[in-house]
């Protein structure tokens, strides 16, 4: 099943390489299996987003993509390029950790409970890997730094701990963190979960922002109405396989299948 | 008739009488302990000569210097084994099972007697190519101290810092990985500081260890503390004396270095609270300035 959805903003998506591509993609642990085999594909410039109830294998999709979960099964590529393999031939080579690194270097990720590093201040945690992963000197990655702090409204915590921030706004220097690799697709596993219910809005405005400049994005969400607003596309999951996909407006408001209208029928 | 309005009644705070009884019956102990201190035959005049003695003095800076340098050992193997024992390759975790389990299973004294005798079974030390020299003059007492004393402690340390690391949430691992760090990155940048927390404590526990353990050095002829006051007492025959006057000197060195544990832990805690509470001497310095100003609270 392949998404395109009609609400996009991009042009150049029709024809290009998909930046996300998924074709039975497989996952499991232990005995339980967790992906049955996910199709989906996601454009430049697309905000897609993933909906489900918990144990439906949406955050675990979402960590195949930057292999933080390897896969047992199927085709996962990102940019045109597999994760975590090379193909020579007909058979997959798997990559070594300093090129699977190089690749992840490529992609932002903003996790539910922040994962700041706590002993560094908020400029410390923004600078941290372009200096050691990118080589970016250290007055480039500061004032890069303070512009990404800038812009989602922290630029006056720049010397704060972690531990000195409200949840939304250690939030906001996860995706600061995040932007200053200069990922070309980000990846957000239930970023306001965490959130007390007035944080939240502060952190969904930055998002709205990331994806009006034109990021791609995969977002783990429960909040309808950013998907809604926000995302191009929308897929409903359940136990491990893709029940629903299309354009947000549609799957939220006119389910088709049973089990999303159960789902939506308790969270709307 | 109207009626007075009722005093306040007096507040009676709670007697602490077991307080009385306890301070009576330390106060006995004390007594009893100064009578048979003062009945002892001991020359306490010889004391403070010896505790400022050339030789005991030479002997204090071996036990600080071979200390240090044991316990300098005993971090970096402990570093080292402790990354091992974590690691996924099963060769390299089951080395480091290997040396723990041997080297924490048996006494500090057998092997710093082991390494100390190696002559009688090895006559060169000899690296393959790049060096040789007799055994006897490789494993001086210093050496043979060193070797004994890293080792083990390098065992105890590596559980300790293994138990640091895993102490620190796998998020922080996800995220560093996430941002494209390699193993050695994030482990260096990220997990190593944040379990120092967790490491340093017990680190300046095995220290303070260190500095006792040392005194065993002395069997194998290492002219530290202990054995420097052997030295002077087999002679004079002031045993209990000599054995007094270390014993200052060991009281000293963990005390002195108590207080540097206190500002290490300190530095480490950086972005764990809020904020830090005052050091003694902060506080010192902030009531001064109280005292100062007329004690006007600022």
């Amino acid at each position: 099943m392949t998404i395109r959805s009609s609400t996009a903003r991009s042009t150049a998506r029709s024809g290009g390489t998909p930046m996300v591509q998924a074709e039975g993609v497989r996952k499991r642990f232990g005995r339980l299996e967790v992906l049955k085999g996910i199709d989906l594909e996601v454009a430049p410039r697309e905000v897609l987003c993933l909906i489900g109830p918990s144990g439906s294998g949406k955050s675990t999709f979402l960590r195949c993509i930057n292999h933080l979960e390897k896969i047992d099964g199927g085709r996962l590529s990102v940019d045109g390029e597999l994760v975590g393999y090379r193909q020579r031939g007909d058979k997959l080579l798997e990559l070594k950790e300093k090129e699977v690194a190089r690749k992840r270097a490529e992609i932002g990720m903003v996790f539910q409970r922040f994962n700041l590093f706590p002993h560094m201040t908020v400029l410390g945690n923004v600078i941290e890997a372009p200096i050691r992963v990118k080589g970016v000197t250290k007055s480039t990655a500061v004032a890069t730094g303070r512009r990404l702090l800038d812009r989602v409204g922290l630029a006056e915590k720049a010397d704060a701990y972690p531990s000195q921030l409200s949840g939304g706004q250690q939030q906001r220097v996860a995706i600061a963190r995040a932007l200053a690799m200069e990922p070309k697709l980000m990846l957000f596993d239930e970023p306001t979960s965490a959130l007390d219910p007035e944080l939240v809005g502060d952190v969904l405005d930055v998002m709205r922002g990331l994806a009006e400049d034109g990021m791609t994005m995969v977002v783990v969400t429960h909040e309808m109405g950013f998907a809604r607003e926000v995302g191009d596309a929308l897929i409903f999951m359940d136990l491990g396989v893709v029940v629903e996909a299309g354009a947000p407006r549609d799957v939220l408001g006119n389910p088709q299948h049973e089990r999303t209208q159960a789902f939506l029928g308790k969270v709307l | 008739m109207e009626d007075p309005a009722p005093a306040a009644p007096r507040a009676v705070p709670v007697r602490h009488y077991g307080r009385y009884v306890a301070a009576t019956l330390v106060l006995a102990v004390v007594a009893l302990f100064v009578v048979a201190a003062s009945k002892a035959q001991i020359s306490y005049g010889v004391i403070p000569d010896y505790l400022t003695s050339p030789i005991i003095l030479d002997g204090l800076r071996m036990t600080v210097y071979i200390s240090v340098a044991a316990q300098l050992v005993g971090i970096a193997l402990g570093v080292l084994f402790a990354v091992m024992r974590l690691s996924k390759n099963p060769v390299v975790a089951s080395v480091s099972w290997f040396y723990i389990w041997f080297f924490r299973g048996t006494p500090v004294l057998v092997q710093l007697v082991i390494w100390f005798n190696l002559s009688l079974v090895f006559q060169t030390f000899t690296i393959p190519g790049i060096y040789s020299m007799s055994m006897n003059s490789f494993m001086t007492p210093f050496v043979a101290a060193l070797l004994g004393l890293g080792l083990n402690e390098g065992a105890y340390m590596a559980e300790i810092v293994r138990a640091g690391i895993i102490s620190v949430d796998e998020g922080q691992t996800e995220a560093a990985q996430a941002l494209g760090m390699t193993a050695g990155q994030l482990m260096r940048r990220v997990v190593l500081p944040q379990a120092m927390r967790v490491i340093v404590p017990p680190t300046g526990n095995e220290f303070i260890n260190m500095l006792k353990t040392s005194s065993l050095a002395s069997l194998v002829l290492l002219g530290e503390l202990f054995r420097n006051a052997a030295n002077i007492y087999t002679r004079s025959l002031q045993t209990i004396e000599l054995l007094l006057v270390i014993s200052a000197w060991y009281l000293v060195l963990t005390s002195v270095f108590s207080v540097g544990q206190y500002y290490v832990e300190r530095r480490f805690a950086r972005g764990a609270a809020r904020a830090l509470p005052d050091t003694p001497l902060q506080r010192l310095r902030r009531n001064l300035r109280r005292g100062r100003t007329g004690g006007r609270i600022r």
